[in-house]
């Protein structure tokens, strides 16, 4: 006879938070970018998940990606799926909200509740638009910190990202040494290679060509960008995806149409079909002039910029311990990005540990459930927890 | 060498003998990697006996998910691949247990293994034992035993040497040897001593460039 309690936790997968509820918090101490200008008030819109313990040692920060937002678990009241990283953030899960008190913001620039191009300038009192100042990670990382402050926590047990969230742990643990205590880096990188600055700049050619573009001021024209910004996703999210995974779910099925002989019906893909549907989906909701400040933010990455390119210089200023994980199929931030990383905290004697995940799914594999990622995940934030108790 | 040193005799658990032998080598706060660092157990112990830098490399995810669970850092590399991601002589101590037989070219890890460490130790099988002589001899088959369990067919050892095997590539490499403990059975302790080759069932040497020191 099988125990009640063992086939529970077996067999149902942990559940996700009850529902969630996003905070806007102001910020009007003026925060100067570091491409000169400053903003002189905005707000960040986040959410918490778990409880900051009595010496508020458990904060964990998410970071999100290109196109992410502050909802990282749990569910909004208007939700049909969950946050972007539920698979891994919630009760008894990877991040355990059970010994955690997690923190996802939207960025700066953004445009899910946090200040960005979408907005109204005070000082204008017209939509940021293309005016909206460049921002860089680090900005980012400023307005994360004026955050932490605000939720008067000292030191974040971890900052945690993936991709370009990955670049923000990076940036934290290199900006703040001392408020993180560990960095936790997947499939990210130190800077984009040449190939990731041409997807990313056929991308924003792609938004800022569309007639509907207006200069980055096409709220003030009541329009939008919708075609060049869903040409702009179908690459970015063509490059989230291995060839692999994109043979096993789609192949050369077809959507529509046939190739009989005599029918004369154009045929569609179901790839064609799906890209299409992201796209729309994705323009839908999300604002161009976000998007090209994301890109560029993305492109001006680079970790060790600061320290004339010497990486191990630029790690050996952090005091964080470092977890890179990286998947065999990522060809946007393949593998030897990581790599690179690694070998550079190891020749800084910085404490790092590093896994190379066999996944066929590519770049996005870390928002899935990826058993591996998981088992590894979760012993390395074992160490974490213990670090809080 | 310290005669007494030289041989010892086999204890039932194979990783805890390397263990409490090699740590004579291991200074305090020692840089330590660990190649072939399988569940870490080796690390751990030094770590706490030796307040040890540890380091490990293994390509096993289970192992290296036992070495995450126990805080240590660890990175996935598979030595085959080389390591010309350490730095030269950024470790005080590389070590080696029961992986030199595993790799593709034991003698480029063995002067990987010292161009990043100021002094590296090896352990390895040695297939000059006499039972495994006995094995080959009389059954006419691969030997099996203890520290070679597996079969021929379905192993990770592809490399077995014998001692003297194992001092002749040293002495070409141009490695010395400067020091090493041969593991014997309970009753052969004097006849190992003696005929190291054949009655050591595997050995332990720690090792640096010519020309380098150790402590």
């Amino acid at each position: 006879m099988r125990d009640n309690s063992m086939s529970n936790t077996h067999d149902s997968p942990p559940k996700s938070l009850d529902i969630i509820q996003p905070i806007k918090q102001h910020f009007d101490e003026p925060l100067t970018l570091a491409c000169g200008e400053v903003l002189t008030e905005f707000d960040l819109v986040y959410e918490t998940y778990g409880t900051l313990n009595a010496d508020r040692s458990n904060g964990i920060l998410i970071c999100h990606a290109l196109s992410g937002n502050h909802h990282a678990a749990g569910y909004h009241i208007d939700d049909n799926r969950p946050g972007w990283w539920d698979t891994y953030i919630g009760p008894g899960k990877v991040i355990d909200t059970n010994h955690f008190f997690i923190v996802c913001a939207n960025n700066i620039g953004g445009c899910s509740g946090s200040t960005g191009p979408a907005n109204i300038n005070p000082e204008t009192g017209q939509y940021w638009g293309s005016h909206f100042p460049s921002l860089r990670v680090r900005d980012w990382v400023s307005a994360q910190k004026r955050l932490m402050e605000f939720l008067h926590i000292e030191q974040w047990a971890a900052v945690i990202g993936g991709s370009l969230g990955g670049m923000q742990a990076m940036r934290w643990a290199l900006q703040y040494p001392d408020a993180l205590r560990h960095a936790i880096v997947i499939a990210s990188a130190m800077r984009l290679s040449a190939q990731n600055l041409a997807f990313n700049m056929i991308a924003r050619h792609a938004i800022t060509t569309d007639p509907h573009f207006y200069q980055g001021h096409y709220l003030q024209h009541n329009q939008f960008p919708r075609h060049g910004l869903s040409i702009a996703r179908m690459l970015g999210h063509l490059t989230y995806l291995s060839d692999d995974l994109m043979g096993d779910k789609f192949g050369r099925e077809l959507r529509t149409g046939s190739f009989a002989l005599g029918i004369k019906k154009a045929v569609e893909f179901q790839v064609e079909s799906y890209l299409k549907h992201q796209a729309a989906a994705f323009s839908s909701h999300f604002d161009a002039n976000t998007y090209l400040l994301m890109m560029q933010a993305l492109d001006y990455f680079d970790f060790s910029r600061d320290f004339n390119n010497d990486a191990i210089a630029a790690f050996a200023h952090t005091r964080a311990e470092f977890f890179v994980v990286s998947f065999t199929s990522d060809w946007r931030f393949a593998p030897e990005r990581s790599q690179e990383m690694v070998t550079a905290l190891i020749n800084a004697q910085r404490p790092v540990s590093y896994i190379n995940i066999h996944a066929r799914q590519g770049h996005d594999t870390f928002l899935l459930p990826i058993p591996d990622f998981m088992q590894v995940f979760s012993a390395y934030m074992l160490r974490v927890t213990d670090e809080c108790r | 060498m310290n005669a007494d040193k030289m041989t010892t005799r086999a204890q039932s658990n194979g990783m805890r003998l390397d263990l409490s032998l090699i740590q004579q080598w291991i200074g305090q706060h020692d840089r330590l990697l660990d190649l072939g660092c399988g569940d870490g157990t080796l690390l751990i112990e030094l770590q706490k006996k030796h307040n040890i830098k540890a380091f490990g490399v293994d390509i096993n995810m289970d192992n290296l998910c036992m070495c995450l669970n126990k805080g240590l850092c660890v990175t996935m590399q598979d030595i085959n691949q080389g390591l010309s991601n350490f730095a030269t002589q950024s470790f005080d101590t590389v070590v080696m247990t029961y992986t030199l037989q595993t790799v593709y070219c034991p003698d480029r890890a063995l002067c990987e293994m010292l161009r990043i460490g100021k002094q590296g130790i090896v352990t390895f099988p040695n297939m000059g034992y006499w039972r495994n002589r006995f094995h080959l001899f009389w059954r006419g088959q691969m030997p099996k035993s203890k520290y070679l369990p597996y079969p021929w067919y379905d192993t990770e050892n592809i490399h077995l040497c014998t001692i003297r095997d194992f001092e002749e590539l040293c002495a070409q490499l141009d490695i010395r040897i400067v020091d090493k403990i041969i593991v014997s059975e309970n009753k052969l302790g004097g006849l190992a001593r003696m005929y190291p080759n054949v009655f050591g069932a595997s050995a332990i040497y720690r090792l640096t460039q010519q020309g380098g020191t150790t402590q």
